[in-house]
């Protein structure tokens, strides 16, 4: 297949292009449509022809993505998302795969291929809005409501322990992890190309509002009057400060990550924490996927991005090697192989 | 080596069954002496049969491995009912299969194994070479152990590794019984042990005691048997089970029709051979995923087709299950996907090594909504080629999922395989949408198949979008609208039945109308056709009509039925084709006859209940 980047050819292609003729029918006020914006503007900039890219979901309101994206589009089955991504991807390495998903489609009924999409490291982008709800289904809990949370399920308060999606994702051999908010379209565009070009599986974790059944549950990091303080956006090779005075950081005392204040107890910016998403050792990385308010502010931006062998290029590389040395050629060769006899 | 025999017999065919220990060697002994079996132009067909577990107990009968291979001059369809020469290693194995010899039947044991420990470990209270519980048979007691030990004394080998190869020595009698050449088993010592001249000397002066011993006994010496070659078409042949032909079927649909293979696939028995085969060959451009569950094989297979593959996804009964919501999936996407099912006994875990018909209903009808599928069945080890091609060609041209059901039997189950030449295969043409086409709609159809086109990620101007959802006629967006579910319902049924335009018309095997018809499908064809070339040479009229293609039934289906007077669906289950063809043709009276040991049929049986039913009972 002639595999010349379009956009060398023609650099024009805008947001209009990715928008599809369907209507987008979320809620009015659901994070998805900011989500979705952010989406199709990134896209005129991933540098792959229009035509290659792909966009996969499972079953939600989230999952509903593909048809407004103007692309090639596979709503799929619910928790099933990452077996229909991993087929196309490994069917066809030179088309880039979304993955569209929700936090009950892949921590619940899609636990299983969602950690082993990950184990695979296949280079698919995954998008998983993170609303702590079952949104399409009308309300009930999901793996990452958080406990004691009162739900349409869960009257007297969930008594299960909730998902950390990054510290599974690391745990799972997650080569990237981000996280970003459905409040701030500037820095999910960022995480997303910077998701686009990463080699591997890159999982955003996106915290997304569901504005009918579990409205504010990520206010505490989005409000605009507490964001500041209860937000850090980690950056590579710089120190992981943040509040409104941009005067909070974060060390590490011992065995655990902790908040300190400059100036205070003698804290210079040489204690606060410099960040390093590609250090390889995942330990930093999980505590800081980890942190949440009140003691903690939340962690967004790329937390971890490692480089490493992808399922897709090993398995390229592989037939590629077969191919030329392999003593099968056609069919006919593999038919007569071995014992065969006259008669 | 010249033989004084004297006296040379001549049969038609014959059943031989060789059974140890699993660490015996009785498969390759088994495959050892199928070689001579096809250089002496027989027609063969073979059967392994595995202990269920993988290493049961050395010496008890869990733990017996058998393998047992029906050869003959004449066409042969089955690996046989009853064996005719029983091979027992230890007293385990004879234990174990004294209920498979015909009465009269030859058995040879290593008589040097028949020792208290042993017996005991096999369960045995008396040793039966001394009671008189083998009186009905022919019993050769050969001292095996001993004299396969002293014939490589001079070589100084470890003495547990020369028992190894006792195998060898018990091979060597058969072969001087059956009048073979010791060549092939030779070749394939010079190659197996390349490395170790020694070892190629012990195993080749082991064979020929075995031979000579033979020939120096009476018993043994005074009549040998005489196989006459098979009037097979003339070709080069292989040996090959249906596994394997299965997953080669695959191999030359996707060549065919100029699509890259993609398996998705979780290892089940008695299915796994086919993923382990495929991830063999790379080198034809195979990718296989194997999946971290049923589901994920099957929805990457969806995913991989809707991407440009010829997928497919190999699996066994409690598999197909999991798979049963993805295949709804494919059949609202229609997209070509094949499924196959090695069935075996079940439900739930059943007898995962043991073979049964029994997963037909869930073929059929085992998805939640209206969701049909494609339905057709294997009939031999070796036509597993030809339905997996089949199955392909049918999901490509006609953008449907295929279930291809084959079984343990058929699957683990070895015949001669005439290799067909890649040339001689029809074309398959997949409906693939040009870029660019103005005309191009996702549920667009055509107007005689039905089939809507394949237009792959990647090509210019056809970018859109499927799912699960219901989609409007033609333009393929998601809709909700009744009368759009009502027609596009329609359309996925009619689709489906159309298919029965493009294959075969059912034959009969027989005269075309009579007193009974024998209805049957899948894997248990040959026991069938023996049955009824039987009843044949008894000069009885009945016919056989053999379903490979189930849904949609072939379109002559009725008029076959309407010309007999009685019809019978023998099945290994609880008569579950009978269902289906009691759904379709309420006119006629379907008898059954059914079996669930986990056993396929055995020829008399059938010869046995068909005669009743001729004689009006
Ligand atoms: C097999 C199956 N089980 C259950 C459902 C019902 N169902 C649809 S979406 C959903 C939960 C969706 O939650 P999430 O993935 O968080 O997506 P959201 O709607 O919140 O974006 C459930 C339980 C289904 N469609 N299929
Ligand atoms: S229910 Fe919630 S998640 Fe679903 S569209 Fe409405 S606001 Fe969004
Ligand atoms: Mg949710």
């Amino acid at each position: 297949m002639e595999k010349i980047k379009t956009e060398q050819l023609k650099p024009t292609l805008t947001k209009e292009d990715f928008i599809s003729d369907q209507m987008v029918k979320w809620c009015p006020g659901c994070g998805d449509h900011a989500i979705l914006s952010a989406f199709q503007k990134v896209l005129p900039q991933v540098g792959v022809k229009k035509e290659d890219v792909v966009v996969v979901s499972g079953i939600g309101c989230s999952s509903r993505f593909p048809y407004y994206v103007k692309s090639y589009g596979f709503h799929g089955i619910h928790g099933r998302a990452a077996a229909l991504a991993s087929g196309i991807k490994i069917s066809n390495p030179e088309l880039m795969v979304w993955m569209i998903t929700g936090d009950g489609d892949s921590l619940a009924i899609g636990g299983n291929h969602f950690i082993h999409l990950l184990r695979r490291n296949l280079d698919i982008n995954v998008m998983l809005f993170n609303n702590k709800i079952y949104g399409l289904t009308k309300g009930q809990f999901s793996p990452t409501t958080p406990t004691g949370h009162r739900t349409k399920s869960s009257p007297q308060g969930t008594i299960e322990h909730p998902f950390n999606v990054g510290e599974l994702a690391i745990g799972a051999q997650g080569t990237f992890f981000a996280r970003a908010v459905d409040t701030n379209p500037k820095m999910m565009a960022e995480i997303m190309l910077e998701a686009s070009r990463h080699s591997g599986t890159s999982l955003i974790e996106i915290m997304q509002n569901c504005v009918i059944f579990n409205d504010k549950i990520h206010a505490e990091f989005t409000s605009r009057e507490t964001r500041d303080d209860s937000q850090i956006y980690l950056e590579h090779g710089k120190p992981m400060l943040f509040g409104k005075e941009n005067d909070k950081g974060i060390v590490l005392r011992g065995t655990r990550l902790e908040v300190v204040k400059l100036g205070q107890d003698g804290i210079t910016i040489d204690d606060i924490l410099v960040h390093d998403k590609y250090q390889w050792e995942s330990g930093i990385h999980v505590l800081l996927a980890t942190m949440e308010p009140p003691e903690y502010p939340i962690a967004v931006g790329v937390i971890r991005s490692i480089s490493d062998f992808t399922f897709d290029g090993k398995m390229e590389a592989i037939i590629k090697e077969e191919k030329e040395k392999g003593k099968i050629k056609c069919v006919d060769d593999l038919l007569n192989s071995g014992k065969t006899w006259e008669i | 080596m010249t033989s004084k025999a004297q006296k040379v017999v001549e049969l038609e065919h014959v059943v031989v069954r060789f059974a140890g220990d699993s660490g015996d060697g009785m498969q390759l002994t088994g495959s050892l002496f199928s070689d001579a079996a096809a250089i002496a132009g027989n027609d063969f067909a073979t059967f392994p049969d595995y202990p269920a577990e993988i290493r049961a107990p050395q010496g008890t009968v869990a733990g017996v491995s058998g393998f047992q291979i029906h050869f003959g001059h004449k066409e042969i369809h089955t690996s046989g009912d009853m064996a005719d020469v029983l091979v027992a290693m230890n007293p385990a194995p004879l234990k174990k299969n004294l209920m498979w010899v015909k009465p009269g039947g030859t058995i040879i044991v290593d008589n040097d194994t028949f020792i208290d420990k042993q017996l005991e470990k096999a369960g045995y209270s008396n040793n039966p070479l001394e009671d008189e519980s083998l009186r009905d048979y022919n019993v050769i007691q050969a001292p095996v152990s001993t004299l396969t030990k002293t014939s490589v004394e001079d070589l100084g080998l470890d003495n547990k590794m020369v028992l190894k190869s006792r195998n060898m020595f018990a091979l060597g009698i058969m072969f001087f019984i059956f009048n073979r050449k010791l060549s092939s088993a030779d070749e394939f010592f010079e190659q197996k042990f390349r490395a170790n001249p020694l070892v190629v000397e012990s195993n080749k002066r082991i064979l020929r005691a075995g031979y000579n011993y033979a020939e120096s006994i009476e018993a043994l010496s005074s009549i040998t048997y005489k196989v006459e070659p098979a009037k097979l078409q003339k070709g080069i042949y292989r040996n090959i089970t249906g596994n394997i032909a299965t997953a080669w079927g695959f191999l030359a649909a996707a060549e065919k029709s100029g699509r890259q293979l993609f398996l998705g696939s979780y290892p089940i028995t008695p299915a796994s051979e086919i993923l382990q085969e495929l991830s063999k060959h790379k080198s034809l451009g195979v990718k296989v995923l194997q999946a971290e569950d049923e589901i994920a094989g099957i929805v990457s297979t969806i995913g991989a087709s809707f991407a440009g593959s010829f997928a497919i996804t190999t699996t066994s009964g409690p598999g197909l299950s999991l798979k049963s919501e993805a295949i709804g999936l494919a059949v609202m996407t229609e997209l070509p996907i094949v499924i196959v099912d090695v069935q075996r006994a079940g439900p739930s875990t059943g007898m995962p090594t043991k073979s049964e018909q029994s997963d037909l209903m869930q073929a059929l009808y085992g998805r939640n909504g209206e969701a049909p599928c494609i339905v057709i069945a294997a009939s031999s080890s070796a036509n597993c080629f030809y339905y997996a091609f089949e199955a392909s060609k049918l999901a490509m041209e006609h953008m449907t999922p295929v279930i291809l059901l084959t079984d343990g039997y058929l699957a683990n189950g070895s015949e001669v395989f005439k290799i067909p030449k890649m040339s001689d295969l029809v074309e398959i043409k997949p409906p693939l949408a040009e870029a660019n086409d103005p005309e191009y709609f996702p549920y667009k159809r055509d107007p005689e198949r039905l089939n809507r086109k394949w237009a792959v990620p990647g090509t210019e101007g056809l970018r859109h979008r499927i799912g699960g959802l219901e989609k409007e006629d033609i333009y393929g967006h998601v809709s909700h609208d009744p009368e759009n579910h009502q027609i596009m319902s329609e359309y996925r049924y009619e689709k489906v039945q159309r298919v029965a335009k493009y294959v075969e018309p059912q034959k009969v095997y027989g005269p075309e109308e009579g007193e009974l018809l024998v209805v049957s499908w899948g894997g248990t064809y040959g026991v069938m056709m023996e049955a009824v070339q039987e009843l044949h040479k008894q000069g009885k009229s009945v016919s056989l009509a053999h379903f490979h293609y189930i849904n949609p039934l072939p379109r002559n289906t009725e008029e076959i039925f309407s010309k007999f007077k009685r019809i019978i669906v023998p099945e290994l289950n609880m008569g579950q084709f009978v269902l289906h063809l009691r759904m379709h043709f309420q006119k006629f009276n379907f008898e059954q006859y059914n079996k669930v040991q986990g056993l396929p049929f055995m020829v008399k049986e059938l010869v046995d209940k068909f005669n009743q039913m001729l004689e009006g009972k």
